[in-house]
């Protein structure tokens, strides 16, 4: 259904127009004016000038493996965050740890783990759907590389941005 | 069933509704069928209940007799029920005249929590890595009849992890919940009692007898009905987690049987093999030997793309070029010096349009490779050909199949044949000495896997696996049932019909077939046993087409002969017995498999 | 015809034609900045000291590019488009005098009689790149653009060429040179009682050249297809009009061209207008090659601020609806220019000589 937008009716003076481009005019040439002397600074020059000491809690970058306080690497290769993860960015191979190993009643660990990080979009699904709290978003967000294997981060990377978590749930200590 | 003597009918009431069952049905299934469901983990309807569990409880009740021993009715004009104070387990109850039922009272609700709570109290909570997670009644009763919160502040029950029950099962004793599926499906089904229970208390656990193993052939059963995670198959075990299967209903082609399966894939990787329940083939059942003979579709010798011979060497070539080049050869020999050896393992499709192919090219000889092997009673065949029916049907040969074997080789040996045409089949089988087939001045291989053989062809063409295609096939009682595709085939290999089908029309320049169902309407308008049939008609579960008469074991003279052509072929040959080998162990033989796969032997 | 004149002429144009190039990539440098700062942004100022050096990595990003040619396009008009678009407004800065003299040779390549009729003879052409680019690329868009580029041109070369008339009205000759000369000894036009503040008759005419100036001005925005009338290139409606198939640098000749016609225009406005390379107070070329070169600088300074008021003009207003500019192109500035002509002429008739 056409709708008909009423339009204002103008007086004559307002339908000269020229005060109006005038106002327009002066208007952009006071910003203009203002940032060319350094008046109005709103850009922020990237790489000399960061927010890293100013990210939010919230902040979601890049996710990450977190091994626990007993050095041990929380994930248990169940490949929920492989399943929600909506770019298929996750990509999970899982392994059996071997009977002998001091951590052998969790049976399970992934053998292989790689996040494409030209494929993820930072949601944070992966956090929020891991069970075992094993994967976590991290600050990073400057994330390159020069070929498309180089953006794929591999277990080893993925521990490394993790880091040690200290103070989550320890399901499978040694008491238990 | 008009013949047979009127079943006794029971009035039963469930849920406030009266409905009428015959006699001998159980309670548990009498409210199934009018859609009441009572969760359950010990009753699997094919086997006995021994009611251990208590996940089915209801309350039951009886109609309130009169002191004329009639059923006093209410003013609904209905007999008033004398409920039972205490709740019944509904799966070992068969129905009887005017029993009541009731599944979603609050006593019945306040049992099913207890239930629960009870089953979870040493039950590890391991989801994540348990293989069972996404298909495990446990889970899914948890959320449905359980708590949110446990009350269970103790420390649970340690019991063995990872014990091998069997080469193939691998049981996990803390995840067990003591439903004795298992112990009853190797009473019952596989008639190999080797589990049991030890211990009393929240101390039991499943084990295999002293000096027993679950090895028989169909312990993976047991993982199927296992509901929750406890018997794990050692093959599948933290391979791939369920819930990214894609599952495609096919039937497995390891014998004649044709059990009907439903085969779990992901990126076109074959990780498992399930039965799938159809009561006229194989029950809810199938055997290790066939659910674990996949293996083989993903080894390292498979053929990958089609080549030819130039200069005495086998140079890859485009599929074109292989088909004409096998045209070639065929059209420039008579019909006199070509003999086509066909497979048990092709479809009917792909049958015919060898048929087609053998006819337009004039040959007569043409024949399978029979493949027998021990049988049992329960499913396993001794033909382990799963299509021998479908060969008899369309290829429409008189004798026995495998009788013109012998002659074939001793063609070839003569050098009165010149080209061979082998289809799915090893021609190292029909006695013949790779020197023997280098000699031929033709010979042309459809195959999957690399032997010798193949590496003595002139044209060597890449087909697919049972996976990796469609088509019907007849099993040993005569039901055509469908093979669907769960896989992509690898490489440049191509579906075995298309290459079947390129390779006719190069011969006879036709080209009226497109499409698979195309073939399968040419056998319908040519087998009468096809006629109104179509690849969707026959169905997920399959149609019968051929009557008892018609089956081959009626027949003991072909047996007869099938096993003298066997014999003949034996003595002229020493060979490994590999498919014994495979049965008897065959998550082991799964590298040989090639040899195995294309070994004709008993 | 000497050699002096030859050698000379060929060194005004190699020379003028360098400073052309250069201001073409200067400007859309300063485009970026000038749009950058009116957003409160800071522009491009990675490239080189303040990113100075960023029309030179722009030109090897546009060589460096694919020269891609849609396989539906005419090819031969396809790749002859964008030379057409370039070369009208290149050939007709040759005829707008940049300064007074140096060395006594006339800082002007072409002193021709004919001087204004030149320069809208040859700057209408420049529609031809454009309409034969649109119509070569053989895609919907560009196709759009050429047809609107083409009834946008038609319909304000009317304008601009009216809105002139007052300046040769009191000129009484075409030639540019004359112009300038005229506006120095009598004031610029845009403000010709300046230095003369007691005339009442200077003050009279400074209505109709002002309206005279505004009109050219809006011309000239709509002939180069500068906002608030690029309505042939726009990038909303039309993908960006008839350069939408052009890549690499047949683009950059289109971008060039446009630059190149926004630099004439500026010439054209500053020569009528605002006296050329005059400045009041500063002699001309005889008096000392210092002033020659000062006289230069005069004229593309007062030609870099006519510009910096075209870039300003786009970041500033929002492009007109088809309709809109085809109502004030033909009902209101032609009108409007047509009265101006008898309102100057009748100051001419009547009042003293100006």
């Amino acid at each position: 259904m056409a709708i008909t937008v009423p339009r204002p009716r103008l007086t004559w003076r307002e339908r000269w127009y020229l005060p109006t481009i005038a106002a327009g005019l002066a208007i952009t040439f006071k910003h203009f004016k203002n940032t060319l002397l350094g008046r109005t600074k709103v850009t922020m020059e990237y790489p000399e000038q960061k927010w890293d000491a100013h990210l939010p809690d919230y902040y979601r970058g890049a996710p990450a493996l977190v091994s626990d306080a007993g050095g041990r690497v929380r994930c248990v290769a169940c490949q929920l965050c492989e399943f929600i993860c909506p770019p298929r960015a996750i990509k999970i191979i899982p392994g059996e740890i071997p009977p002998g190993d001091r951590f052998a009643k969790v049976e399970k660990f992934p053998q292989e783990f790689d996040i494409d990080m030209i494929r993820c979009i930072y949601c944070g699904m992966c956090e929020e759907v891991c069970p075992e709290q094993a994967i976590f978003l991290r600050k990073d967000y400057a994330i390159t590389g020069f070929t498309r294997a180089d953006m794929v981060h591999h277990k080893e990377k993925l521990l490394e941005i993790g880091g040690v978590m200290h103070g989550v749930v320890l399901k499978w200590n040694e008491k238990k | 069933m008009p013949n047979e003597p009127a079943v006794q009918m029971f009035n039963v009431q469930i849920d406030g509704v009266w409905h009428r069952f015959p006699k001998g049905t159980r309670v548990i299934e009498a409210c199934e069928q009018v859609g009441v469901f009572v969760p359950r983990y010990c009753y699997h309807k094919m086997l006995s209940s021994p009611g251990n569990c208590r996940m089915c409880l209801i309350e039951m009740g009886f109609p309130r007799l009169g002191p004329d021993r009639k059923p006093e009715l209410g003013t609904d004009g209905k007999p008033i029920i004398n409920w039972m104070p205490r709740p019944q387990i509904c799966c070992a109850q068969d129905v009887a005249e005017g029993i009541a039922v009731r599944t979603d009272s609050p006593l019945v609700k306040e049992c099913q929590r207890g239930v629960m709570e009870f089953l979870l109290i040493n039950h590890p909570l391991d989801c994540p890595i348990c293989d069972q997670a996404g298909e495990c009644r446990l889970q899914e009763f948890s959320v449905d009849y359980g708590t949110s919160q446990s009350r269970f502040l103790e420390n649970k029950v340690k019991k063995p992890k990872a014990v091998q029950v069997g080469p193939r099962v691998t049981l996990d004793d803390e995840r067990c919940i003591l439903c004795s599926r298992c112990i009853r499906f190797c009473q019952e089904i596989a008639h190999d009692d080797v589990l049991g229970f030890v211990d009393r208390g929240s101390h039991t656990v499943l084990t295999a007898h002293p000096g027993k193993s679950l090895d028989n052939n169909y312990s993976l059963n047991t993982v199927d009905i296992c509901p929750v995670g406890a018997l794990t198959s050692t093959d599948f075990r933290f391979k791939m987690r369920v819930w990214f299967l894609k599952e495609t209903k096919s039937i497995c082609t390891s014998c004649a049987t044709g059990c009907n399966t439903v085969i779990g894939t992901r990126e076109d990787v074959i990780y498992r093999q399930t039965p799938r329940e159809n009561d006229d083939v194989n029950s809810c059942w199938m055997c290790d030997y066939g659910r674990l003979n996949y293996k083989y579709l993903e080894a390292e010798d498979r053929l990958l793309e089609p080549r030819i011979r130039s200069d005495g060497k086998l140079v890859p070539a485009d599929w074109p070029t292989a088909i004409g080049q096998a045209a070639l050869h065929l059209k420039q020999f008579a019909a006199s010096e070509i003999a086509i050896v066909a497979s048990g393992r092709m479809t009917n499709e792909e049958l015919w349009l060898t048929a087609q192919l053998a006819s337009s090219l004039g040959v007569k000889c043409i024949d399978i490779v029979p493949r027998r092997g021990r049988g049992d009673k329960i499913l396993l065949s001794k033909d382990r050909n799963p299509n021998t029916n479908g060969v008899r049907l369309i290829l429409g040969s008189r004798s026995a199949p495998g009788a013109k074997l012998m002659a074939i080789a001793d063609a070839v040996r003569s050098g009165e044949i010149k080209a061979l045409v082998i289809l799915k089949e090893n021609a190292m089988h029909l006695g013949l000495s790779v020197e023997e087939l280098a000699r031929l001045p033709a010979l042309i291989v459809m195959n999957i896997l690399r032997n010798a053989a193949t590496e003595k062809a002139s044209v060597v063409l890449p087909a697919c696996g049972f996976a990796e295609k469609r088509g019907s096939m007849v099993n040993g009682k005569g039901r055509l049932q469908r093979l669907n595709r769960a896989t992509r085939p690898p490489g440049n290999a191509r579906d075995d019909w298309e290459i079947l089908r390129d390779l006719l029309q190069g011969i006879d320049g036709g080209d009226s077939l497109h499409s698979i169902e195309d073939v399968f309407r040419r056998i319908r308008e040519t087998v009468p046993q096809f006629a109104g049939l179509s690849l969707s008609k026959i169905g997920d579960l399959g149609v019968h087409i051929l009557k008892i008469e018609e089956l081959p074991a009626t027949h003991p003279s072909d047996e007869e002969a099938i096993e003298q052509a066997i014999a003949v072929q034996a003595a002229r040959r020493s060979v490994r017995s590999d498919l014994d080998r495979a049965y008897a162990n065959p998550a082991e033989s799964i590298t040989r498999q090639a040899e195995a796969q294309t070994a004709p032997r008993r | 015809m000497d050699w002096f004149f030859i050698i000379t002429s060929l060194l005004k144009i190699t020379i003028l034609l360098g400073v052309i190039l250069f201001m073409v990539s200067y400007a859309v440098y300063a485009e970026r900045r000038v749009s950058a700062f009116i957003q409160d942004r800071l522009g491009p100022n990675r490239v080189g000291p303040a990113g100075l050096l960023q029309p030179i990595a722009d030109m090897f990003k546009l060589l460096l590019k694919e020269d891609f040619t849609p396989r539906s396009a005419n090819t031969f008009y396809y790749s002859l488009a964008p030379g057409l678009a370039v070369a009208p407004a290149i050939i007709t800065i040759a005829v707008v005098p940049f300064g007074s003299t140096l060395f006594g040779v006339p800082m002007v390549v072409a002193d021709v009689n004919v001087g204004i009729f030149f320069v809208f003879a040859i700057s209408s052409l420049g529609v031809y790149g454009i309409v034969i680019g649109g119509w070569a690329s053989n895609s919907k868009y560009p196709f759009l653009g050429a047809i609107r580029s083409s009834a946008q041109m038609l319909s304000y070369e009317l304008s601009l060429g009216l809105a002139v008339i007052p300046v040769f009205l009191l000129v009484g000759n075409l030639r540019l040179t004359s112009v300038v000369r005229y506006q120095i000894e009598h004031g610029w036009f845009i403000a010709a009682f300046v230095g003369d503040w007691m005339n009442p008759w200077k003050w009279l005419l400074a209505i109709p050249m002002i309206i005279s100036f505004l009109v050219f001005m809006i011309a000239i925005f709509a002939e180069t297809n500068r906002l608030p009338f690029d309505l042939p290139e726009a990038e909303q409606e039309l993908a960006g009009g008839y350069n939408t198939e052009y890549s690499s640098m047949k683009f950059a000749l289109y971008f060039l061209g446009e630059y190149a016609a926004m630099i004439t225009g500026s010439a054209v406005v500053v020569t009528l207008f605002f006296g050329g390379w005059h400045f009041p107070g500063i002699p001309d070329g005889y008096h000392g090659w210092v002033f020659g070169l000062i006289n230069i600088a005069v004229f593309f300074t007062k030609v870099a601020v006519v510009i910096f008021v075209f870039m300003w003009v786009r970041w500033t207003l929002p492009r007109f609806r088809w309709d809109q500019l085809m109502r004030l192109g033909w009902l209101f500035f032609f009108e409007i220019a047509l009265v101006n002509i008898f309102l100057v002429a009748g100051i001419l008739a009547y009042g003293p000589r100006l």
